[in-house]
């Protein structure tokens, strides 16, 4: 049960309970969320029964290589040389590499100082949810002027679902000093086979004035669980913050990604992508928000249903009042590749301001008929030519993953999920089947 | 020697039949040229022997070799022989140019592809198994081996090196796409290939380059063209043998090189063509 009394019996420093105990109590008499509301338009959250969740304790488990999955140890041996490596269960940090770190960079859990709820305080009530009931957080601490070369690389193992009906709240939060540079990479997995289990992640990130954060978050949780992750994301003056979002696990998977351009001449750009096989929902909800003159922001969200599954990308381009000069550019293509899977697109503009450049474009269908006619008059049979488009479709935004080194692990981890998804669509053996009788 | 054979050939778009009665025969080896005013049928007539979907084939034959293309999908057409290079190539995100080509090969034992590897002198680096050459049940003909024609194939028409690891004509000028179709042409090497306005966009240095290539590849695989265009140059460029020309989606005359010069000088009016409707007024 997600009770008051549930988060006061997590551990951790003084500061930290009353922190908790004032979310539960909030939490408490809060609107739980609801397909009414047009930011969970689309969604199956009315089927969440958030409050009959048990929270898990963090670090609990011990069976990490139960956990393992080939993806995750995949991405783990590219990135050998991380400047610091945490691994985290159900929110508490249980190991950190520190090996490739300057001493002056923090890498670690929770100590005395508040530095939860800078970028993203308040909040619906999964955050809430998260603020009462983390057990701990990530901290990724850059002093002004340091350059980290290497990715920091956080391993998120979440339980939630091992046991039915438990939640992990994992907590992030990632800051910048001026001038300072760094990749920061979250990797969110779980049992491949877990049951109904709730994961919702809040990452909070602050690049200071001049500096360049990159940040990639890869989701590969078990078909069964439900993942509702927000990123509030705030950049500087004159500072580049850059997301990377892959959602390819989870029954129903959320991303919410709030970009802030603070500072005069900040950037954000913003990158999304997922992949719906089975019946599973994807939800990306992406925020622009322009609070400051001469910022740029751009956003490209692409992603593809095949079975029965459904998307929905919902982005909204904010420029405030003052925000003048601002460049803002939002694109979302959405692949359908079978009758049975659907997605929605939906781009909002809210714009206060009169010198401003803002575009945006979506698209919501099959593989382009003259893509396809194109392949095929080079010889190549439909199925593959499919594949091939399909898969370009998706290599055109990995490609841009702001933390390179990821590239190769996505690309090949999203071509072998495509595969067997394309393979289970009906017809697919009779094309193959068509192809064998010409080769032979 | 291998014969494309088109027949009493009609197509529509949609409700409205374009292409109203093609035949042509193009050996090996052969180049014939077809000219015609704009909105005659000439890409339609051209996507009609591709199997483009939506251009509809309501009568007539398209053979090679015998082989009865009509009815078949466009790769199997491809696998047959037939090559289009577009007059607008499609760009295709995130797909690249290397990948397609081994794609394109694999598994493809038309005998127009197995030609050996290559005979050009100064390409016979010990190791190096004949490129392209797939046997069936091979399915991939090896990195190695397309990369490498690739490479050989831009140098031969100038095309740079580096578009070679770009998405299909994604960031493309319209030459070097054009280029790009010749490059893919040549790495297929199929027994015959239509030409939709392949020298529109190139400059002038690259009509003659690409012009060279496919002249050369007329004799080093007996590849036999079907060259659409407006211009003079390119048909002598290409040393065509005939001349073809469409207006109202039929051949009104045929003849040789010559034909294109009277072209020159008196235009289309003389079959019945204004330069406002290439098909309107022809026919009817
Ligand atoms: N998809 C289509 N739907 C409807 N009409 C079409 C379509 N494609 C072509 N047409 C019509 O068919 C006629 C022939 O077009 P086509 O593209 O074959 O001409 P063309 O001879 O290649 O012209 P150009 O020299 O300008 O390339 C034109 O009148 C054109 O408008
Ligand atoms: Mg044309």
């Amino acid at each position: 049960m997600l009770t008051a009394a549930r988060a006061a019996a997590l551990s951790g420093p003084e500061w930290l309970r009353e922190r908790r105990a004032r979310a539960a109590e909030e939490l408490a008499v809060m609107p739980r969320p609801s397909e009414k509301e047009e930011v969970w338009r689309y969604t199956p959250i009315d089927e969440l029964e958030l409050d009959d969740f048990e929270p898990l304790p963090g670090g609990a488990r011990e069976d990490l290589g139960a956990l393992g999955s080939e993806f995750v140890n995949g991405v783990v041996s590219d990135l050998r040389a991380y400047a610091a490596f945490a691994t985290v269960v159900d929110g508490s940090p249980v190991a950190v590499d520190r090996t490739g770190l300057p001493a002056s960079v923090r890498v670690g859990g929770l100590e005395g100082d508040p530095l939860l709820g800078q970028v993203l305080d308040g909040g619906d009530a999964l955050v809430r949810a998260n603020d009462a009931f983390l057990p701990d957080a990530v901290v990724v601490d850059v002093p002004a002027g340091v350059t980290l070369d290497a990715p920091v690389v956080i391993v998120h193992w979440c339980s939630a679902g091992c046991t039915a009906s438990t939640a992990s709240f994992p907590r992030t939060v990632v800051r910048l000093g001026r001038g300072s540079s760094a990749q920061v990479v979250e990797v969110v997995a779980g049992a491949p086979g877990a049951g109904r289990g709730l994961v919702v992640p809040v990452t909070e990130l602050s690049a200071g004035d001049g500096s360049q954060l990159s940040y990639a978050a890869l989701q590969v949780l078990g078909t069964e669980v439900w993942h509702i992750a927000r990123v509030a994301a705030a950049a500087g003056r004159d500072a580049t913050l850059r997301t990377f979002s892959v959602g390819l696990g989870g029954a129903y998977d959320r991303s919410r990604t709030d970009a802030l351009a603070e500072g005069p001449g900040s950037t954000t750009e913003l990158r999304s992508a997922y992949l719906g096989t089975g019946s599973q929902v994807h939800d990306i909800r992406t925020l622009q928000d322009h609070a400051a003159a001469h910022t740029t922001s751009d956003l490209l969200c692409k992603g593809a249903v095949a079975g029965t599954s459904r998307s929905v990308y919902s982005g909204l381009i904010r420029v405030r009042r003052g925000a003048v000069r601002t460049n803002a550019f939002q694109t979302n293509h959405n692949l359908v590749l079978e009758e049975g899977a659907h997605a929605d697109s939906v781009p909002n503009l809210d714009i206060e301001e009169n010198d401003v450049r803002c575009s945006h474009a979506s698209t919501v269908g099959p593989v382009d008929e003259d893509q396809r006619y194109y392949l095929e008059s080079r010889g190549i049979p439909p199925a593959r030519a499919e594949r091939l488009i399909v898969l370009g479709f998706f290599d055109d935004i990995v490609q841009r993953c702001p933390v390179p080194a990821l590239v190769p692990r996505l690309r090949h981890e999203v071509e072998q999920r495509l595969v067997s998804a394309l393979e289970l669509r009906p017809g697919a053996h009779e094309a193959a089947g068509q192809e064998a009788e010409d080769d032979g | 020697m291998s014969h494309l054979e088109v027949q009493g050939l009609h197509a529509s778009v949609g409700a409205r039949e374009v292409v109203r009665g093609v035949d042509l025969h193009v050996a090996s080896g052969e180049v014939h040229v077809v000219m015609g005013p704009n909105g005659s049928g000439k890409s339609t007539l051209a996507h009609a022997l591709m199997g483009r979907p939506g251009t509809i084939v309501t009568e007539g034959s398209i053979r090679i070799d015998g082989t009865e293309l009509v009815g078949l999908p466009s790769w199997r057409r491809a696998r047959a022989g037939l090559f289009l290079a577009l007059q607008q190539p499609i760009e295709v995100p995130g797909v690249l140019l290397e990948a397609t080509m081994e794609e394109a090969l694999a598994g493809n034992a038309s005998p127009g592809n197995a030609s050996p590897g290559n005979a050009s002198p100064g390409n016979a680096s010990p190791g190096n198994a004949s490129p392209g050459n797939a046997s069936p049940g091979n399915a991939s003909p090896g990195n190695g081996a397309v990369a490498e024609r690739l490479v050989e194939e831009a140098a031969a028409i100038g095309f740079d090196e580096r578009f070679l690891r770009r998405p299909l004509n994604v960031d493309l000028s319209g030459g070097e796409r054009k280029r790009n179709e010749v490059v893919q042409l040549c790495v297929i090497r199929p027994k015959f290939a239509v030409l939709d306005e392949i020298d529109s966009g190139l400059d002038v240095d690259a009509v003659r380059a690409v012009s060279r290539r496919i002249e050369r590849a007329t004799s080093e695989w007996g590849l036999g063209v079907v060259a659409v265009t407006h211009f003079h140059r390119l048909l002598r460029e290409l040393r065509a043998d005939k001349v073809h020309v469409l207006v109202g989606g039929r051949i009104v005359s045929s003849g040789g090189p010559e034909l294109a010069e009277e072209l020159e000088r008196t235009g289309y009016g003389l079959y019945g063509a204004s330069d406002a409707d290439g098909i309107g007024t022809a026919g009817t």
